[in-house]
């Protein structure tokens, strides 16, 4: 298979110097390689990308969320680009979660590629019934949950906004999710506060929280003097949220420090990514951008690793939540070159508390 | 589903070489080492716009007009495109020794006839980009290539002078009667369809004659090779943005991708009335919910 010539990316003199850096990472008992992986809906089941990029080589593949029977999909127009981002209106195609166990995450294992599995579904029995048949297959690494989908049950709303109704999906999901594999609950940001239900969903039995989903979009096409997507609305992307889920990272982690976080919304770069790690993120998911270079994956991996060596950061694990730290340490130094060594050594206790809890 | 039959696509930073006007589209050659030796006709590039800091995310696609894979600058490969948003709008201010993203080739070319059949290739607009290297291959296994432009006026016409060089027979139509016959190819079709016997129609432009050709097609019997014009987001088929229903082998409507399923479909194989919609009996149809 043909590989593809990376030359795509604002920092070309340093696309091909990889520091020496430890940038293994631990998500709730789950060690992964690289901190870098994929957003739900961006990658497919990988397959395409590994025209690009070894898709064995990142963090992990999370697939484009499943349902527990094939799914059309909405009608088209189901995209608008925006300013630094994109409205997106798919409606969950998918080709249910039999043949996907069949062939695309066949063929993940088969690459050799870690799989985080997105689920959705439209009632709490629906997602239940997908984990437990994902019970017995081998080779996942994690669940997603995808709660960004409207209740069925209760008017269409969406369960992700109810710390109840999000609660009760997540409890659902990791009673019938083999106890070694963690639960990922992905957060959406159009809540009034965010900390309230990735608590709730914490308590529910969540082992990690994905921020952010998409947020509620809509754009009008001033020609035609309707609504740009067949769907109408639909969900926001890109680097014009980023600012948002930093925002959102940050305030759950200071709120819960020891619950493992994959930080997503709009990372074009490696910087873009450590501002999340540096918000709490312990693991991030490169979405939206990969339309735009679909190396994207692999270049972040290599840029995050270059801007932690820059900060004088040895492992990867040093940087998650860095942010966080008290205002007394100086703030033009990296974190070897001040006293912060300690605020570092803290940081890694959290991480192992977390683990073993 | 399966990979057979897709070359994989590569991403290359392509250096644009010219770019020149062709009545009211600009021609854009980029160089593309690795992809230019890949293109078979009806393959298609998905070029990032706007520089590495672009606030426009979106690839953008174009089918090939030519390709030359090898000579001063090794690979090459022209686009034709018209300025009709901000990322073209970027590529028509594009100069020589600028740099360009690109991925390609993409998409499903066009298949061609064992035999050495009569053919008729019909296209809208630009729609012509990738008809002429097809008709080079056409004519490279014995068939006889007709060929069908048509416009809404004559500036809007692309590839007059390579049909002549190339066809058997060309035939023109405006919109606006300003150059050639007065009115759609679709209304010319039929006779030069008839005239030369044809078995199969090639067909690039927008939807609404690409469901006219397919009906036209299908009621001589004749084979139809349409490829459509979606809107994509990726070109690669991540991002499920550029889907048509399409009728399976095994009589399953599904909604596939234009950009790894397409983008050239058999004519009678796409519900062209239902295009945009969710047809009724489609896989997984109905839909409601979630994004």
């Amino acid at each position: 298979m043909t590989r593809a010539v990376i030359t795509h990316g604002p920092r070309p003199d340093q696309r091909d110097v990889v520091p020496d850096i430890d940038m293994s990472t631990w998500l709730a008992g789950l060690e992964l390689p690289s901190p870098v992986m994929t957003a739900s809906g961006c990658a497919g089941y990988g397959r395409e990308l590994d025209q690009f990029f070894d898709v064995s080589a990142i963090g992990a593949v999370v697939t484009k969320s499943i349902m527990l029977n094939a799914r059309s999909g909405r009608p088209t127009p189901r995209m608008s680009e925006t300013p630094s981002g994109m409205l997106n209106s798919i409606g969950l195609q998918g080709p249910g979660v039999d043949a996907f166990v069949e062939r695309d995450l066949e063929w993940l294992r088969q690459r050799g590629a870690r799989a985080v599995v997105s689920i959705a579904g439209g009632s709490v029995d629906e997602y239940m019934r997908i984990a437990s048949k994902l019970r017995h297959v081998s080779d996942i690494a994690a669940i997603e949950v995808n709660i960004s989908c409207p209740n069925v049950e209760n008017r269409g709303l969406v369960f992700a906004c109810d710390p109840g109704a999000a609660a009760d999906v997540v409890h659902a999901v990791r009673r019938n999710t083999n106890p070694g594999i963690p639960v990922l609950a992905k957060l959406s940001p159009d809540v009034t506060d965010i900390v309230s239900i990735a608590k709730s969903v914490v308590d529910a039995g969540a082992d990690g929280l994905s921020m952010i989903n998409t947020l509620l979009g809509m754009v009008i096409d001033t020609d035609t003097m309707r609504p740009s997507l067949a769907g109408v609305t639909g969900g926001l992307s890109g680097p014009a949220v980023r600012p948002v889920a930093v925002r959102c990272v940050y305030q759950v982690h200071a709120a819960m420090p020891d619950v493992p976080i994959v930080g997503m919304g709009g990372i074009r770069t490696g910087l873009d990514a450590l501002e999340f790690v540096l918000a709490g993120a312990s693991a991030v998911s490169v979405g939206t951008v990969i339309f735009h270079d679909p190396s994207a994956p692999a270049r972040i991996t290599r840029e995050l690793a270059v801007a932690l060596a820059e900060r004088g950061f040895e492992s990867f694990s040093d940087a998650v939540g860095y942010a966080h730290r008290a205002h007394s340490t100086p703030a033009s130094g990296g974190p070897v070159a001040t006293n912060a060594g300690d605020t570092v050594a803290d940081r890694d206790d959290e991480l192992e508390a977390g683990v073993e809890g | 589903m399966t990979v057979q039959g897709k070359s994989g696509a590569i991403q290359v930073t392509g250096e644009v070489l010219g770019l020149r006007r062709a009545g009211e589209y600009h021609v854009l050659t980029l160089t593309a080492p690795g992809i230019a030796e890949l293109t078979r006709p009806g393959h298609f590039v998905a070029l990032a716009v706007g520089g590495p800091e672009s606030s426009m995310l979106l690839r953008r696609a174009f089918s090939i007009y030519s390709v030359q894979s090898r000579g001063v600058y090794g690979g090459t490969l022209e686009v034709v495109f018209a300025t009709h948003g901000k990322g073209t709008e970027w590529l028509s201010r594009l100069h020589r020794h600028d740099q360009v993203d690109i991925v390609g080739p993409l998409g499903r070319p066009f298949a061609l006839p064992k035999e050495p059949v009569s053919c008729v290739l019909v296209a809208g607009g630009y729609g012509s980009a990738p008809m002429f290297s097809l008709a080079d291959a056409l004519r490279a296994r014995g068939c006889r290539v007709d060929v069908v432009l048509g416009a809404s006026t004559e500036g809007k016409l692309f590839g007059v002078l390579d049909a002549k060089r190339i066809a058997a027979s060309l035939t023109i139509t405006t919109d606006d009667g300003s150059v050639g016959e007065h009115g759609r190819v679709t209304d010319v079709l039929p006779a030069v369809m008839d005239r030369v016997d044809a078995e199969v129609v090639y067909a690039c432009g927008p939807m609404a004659m690409l469901r006219s050709v397919a009906k036209i097609a299908a009621e001589r019997g004749a084979y139809s090779q349409c490829a459509v014009e979606e809107a994509m987001a990726c070109g690669i088929g991540v991002c499920m943005t550029c889907v048509l229903p399409v009728i399976g082998d095994d009589g399953v409507t599904r909604m596939l991708r234009s950009c790894v399923d397409g983008p050239v479909f058999r004519g009678d194989k796409v519900r062209w009335d239902e295009v945009g919609t969710i047809p009724e009996g489609t896989l997984g149809a109905p839909v409601s919910g979630g994004h």
